[in-house]
């Protein structure tokens, strides 16, 4: 009871002012860990407002230094850690994140690239909740008017456009995917797992409302990780389209973030002995030299997945240039050609030296 | 009253799951939203029935959840239809053990038709999977794809039109390959990188190769082995390879019977092979570069035997085949083996001993000096190569809940 007369004493003090809504209490805890979902994002109280713009306290930003290319959408991520918990360093693969701990992240498109803040109209919310059981993949869509996001398992299409930062209008056919595509990507040997929140991934800096710090050094500082050493001891994974980086260390990143999570010796691709996460080494592995096994068209009539200094006669980009389900890759996530994304991955091979 | 509870009782007894249902799925409305929420409500021990008509699905269809049925009111009644398929590899896939496909139809998949990745006791039954264009480069890749998966059960399965392998089994154990039909696709049935495979009974016919036993380099699981191909009909697999380069089955020969590749311990026995016009039987090594210390590219331990051996090898599709087959009389006589034997695996002293039990004469050796180097053969013709008797595997047996299927 009092807890409500201070959620309305706070309303009051806002007065007329246009601001959401303020939900109530602390991020519910308890409705994270339940076995069953909660029909809308607000349930879990992971913002304060019900439009989601203002994070509840618990919750960290983060970005990625090489994310997932997902259809031109923006994307913003925060770590939830219940109170008194932290998430343990590890030097290769996901930090080691406690139970309750949760993964949300908001797809969203301005109207106008040019204007990236204004009139940005969110489609999904995705969390990764870390449950006793194991982790588990859920994602809300957001309504038309912007006020609720609904829980959706089967999956959706909704129809996007915008305009891009060249002032060209597209159109997405933007996918929701269902409950199980979300564990075909976050996929390890079979169980769900987080993909992006691994060290090398995060250790960059961040724009916090203080001020830039490096991300691993600034959780380390808040208390939210331990374990890690300093960011210039611990793995770093480049930043795609960072042009001061060498195009290499770039290219592995891209294949990393957009291909790794499938194509690594634990995840769905793993039969195709074709390994594109940072952390394989082998030259066959990564493709060079090596024929495809069960790409069928996909193969697009080349013989070989990576030839160094030839993109041309690579496979990995024709399928990351094809718009074809059964030939493009990856498979799920997109619907457009990531231009900039396979500019890098062509240049990347197209540098590598001829064998 | 109380034959319904016994009913109720049976069932739950049978499944092992007290509360066993049955989700219903009627056509209508959004077929994608039905069906996958279905398919995601489902628990262990439950039935997905799928009513009879078409279904129009816009992206794949998955299940991850063990111990469903998935079943249809026939493959000529539910018909599964990707035509306007947007996304995802393949039309159906299944990621949870114990599960079920049957009496239903898929058609015109992007990717692959149904696949399994990496489970236990799969099973599909009483399927159909077909391309309604006819083969053409652009179909799918696979019609039926279990990959990395133990205990894989494919009876009474029709598959037409993929532009890979029909049925394709990859980097598995356990198979039995039943009382299916594979027509009209690049590869009809295809046992990849696979240990202890059945392959019987089986229809393959106008596809470019009936049936394939290969083993690749640089995969998870290689040292494919112990697959038994008997009683099978493999009669005139006679359209054009229409596979896109690459692909490993876009280098096999139209008109090829059997072909095996690389492996060791596959038998081949009491099949029917006619009117296939490169060769009834081709046994080869793995030809292509490769870097993999682990992997043995020659066949080896194969036996041939009994099988009904028609017109075949009239007109022979490999590279070097026709003037080979002029060497040797004019054309390719029932079984043709590259006959490499000079494999020496790195850390070994001397080479792996291969032994052949090639019965079902006359025998092509075409005793190339190394994997695919046909420049260097010398052709040579046997009634019959044999090392002497090679033992047979025994037969798969697949878990109870299964076989009784």
């Amino acid at each position: 009871m009092r807890r409500v007369f201070a959620a309305l004493g706070a309303v009051l003090a806002i007065g007329a002012a246009p601001a959401p809504s303020p939900l109530p209490g602390g991020v519910a805890l308890k409705a994270l860990l339940s076995s069953a979902p909660a029909p809308t994002l607000a349930d879990y109280r992971l913002f304060t407002d019900a439009g989601a713009d203002h994070p509840n306290a618990g919750l960290t930003p983060y970005a990625l230094n090489t994310p997932l290319f997902s259809d031109y959408a923006d994307k913003t991520r925060f770590l939830y850690l219940p109170p008194g918990t932290h998430a343990a360093y590890r030097p290769k693969g996901a930090l080691d994140l406690p139970v309750g701990a949760t993964l949300i992240k908001t797809f969203a498109y301005p109207a106008d690239f040019r204007r990236p803040g204004e009139k940005v109209r969110k489609i999904e919310t995705r969390l990764l909740i870390h449950r006793r059981a194991g982790w588990a993949a859920l994602t809300y869509v957001w309504n038309d008017d912007q006020t609720q996001a609904m829980l959706k398992r089967a999956g959706k299409r909704l129809d996007v456009s915008y305009i891009d930062a060249q002032g060209q209008t597209r159109q997405i056919d933007y996918h929701v995917p269902n409950q199980n595509q979300c564990k075909e990507c976050h996929s390890l040997s079979g169980r769900i797992a987080p993909i992006g929140v691994k060290a090398r991934n995060l250790n960059g800096d961040f724009a916090y409302a203080e001020g830039a710090e490096n991300q691993l050094a600034h959780w380390t500082r808040t208390g939210l990780l331990t374990g890690a050493p300093p960011p210039g001891k611990a793995p770093r994974t480049a930043v795609w389209d960072s042009p001061t980086e060498p195009i290499e260390a770039r290219g592995r990143a891209y294949l990393d973030g957009n291909c790794g999570h499938c194509h690594n010796p634990k995840g769905m691709a793993s039969n195709t002995g074709l390994y594109l996460d940072l952390e394989e080494a082998r030259p066959a592995r990564i493709g060079i030299g090596k024929r495809p096994v069960a790409a069928g068209k996909g193969s697009g009539d080349l013989e070989t997945d990576l030839v160094p200094g030839q993109p041309d006669a690579s496979i990995i980009a024709f399928r990351m240039a094809s718009t074809e389900p059964g030939v493009m890759m990856p498979e799920l996530g997109r619907s457009v050609t990531h231009n900039e994304g396979l500019a890098l991955v062509r240049a990347y091979i197209a540098k590598m030296d001829r064998r | 009253m109380k034959t319904l509870l016994t009913t109720v009782a049976a069932l739950a007894l049978l499944t092992g799951h007290a509360q066993a249902k049955v989700l219903t799925v009627t056509p209508g409305g959004d077929a994608q939203e039905k069906l996958q929420t279905a398919l995601l409500d489902a628990k262990p021990g439950d039935t997905v029935s799928i009513a009879a008509g078409r279904y129009e699905l816009t992206d794949g269809l998955s299940l991850d959840v063990a111990g469903v049925t998935v079943k249809g009111a026939g493959p000529g009644a539910t018909i599964l239809s990707f035509k306007g398929q947007k996304s995802s590899g393949e039309g159906f896939l299944i990621t949870s053990n114990k599960v079920t496909v049957r009496d239903l139809a898929v058609e015109d998949s992007k990717g692959d038709g149904i696949k399994s990745k990496g489970v236990d006791q799969i099973s599909f039954v009483n399927l159909r999977v077909e391309w309604t264009g006819g083969p053409k480069s652009t179909n799918g890749a696979y019609g039926v794809y279990p990959v990395s998966s133990t205990n894989v059960l494919i009876d009474k399965v029709t598959v037409h039109g993929a532009s890979d392998a029909g049925i394709y089994v990859g980097q598995s154990k356990n198979i039995v390959v039943r009382n299916s039909t594979a027509e009209f696709n690049v590869a009809g049935i295809e046992i990849e990188n696979s240990m202890n495979a059945d392959v019987h009974d089986n229809l393959a016919t106008h596809n470019a190769g009936g049936i394939l036993v290969f083993d690749l380099p640089n995969l998870p699981q290689m040292g494919g082995h112990s697959t038994r191909v008997f009683n099978n009909r493999v009669v005139q697999n006679d359209t054009k390879n229409f596979a896109k380069k690459g692909a490993i089955v876009g280098d096999v020969p139209t008109g090829t019977g059997v072909m095996v590749m690389a492996n060791r311990d596959i038998h081949v026995f009491g099949n029917e092979i006619d009117q296939n016009q490169t060769a009834a039987v081709m046994v080869v090594s793995y030809t292509q570069n490769y870097d993999d210390l682990t992997y043995n590219p020659l066949p080896r331990d194969i036996a041939v035997h009994d099988n009904r051996i028609g017109k075949n090898g009239w007109a022979p599709q490999f590279p070097g085949g026709e003037v080979i087959a002029n060497a040797i009389g004019g054309s390719i006589p029932p079984i043709v083996w590259d006959g490499v034997t000079n494999f020496t695996p790195k850390g070994m002293s001397a080479p792996v001993a291969v032994k052949v039990h090639f019965t079902d004469g006359p025998v092509a050796n075409l005793h190339f000096a190394a994997p695919g180097n046909v420049f260097s053969a010398k052709p040579e013709v046997k009634p019959s190569i044999d090392d002497g008797a090679i033992a047979e595997p025994k037969p798969v047996v697949l878990p109870k809940a299964q076989a009784g299927l």
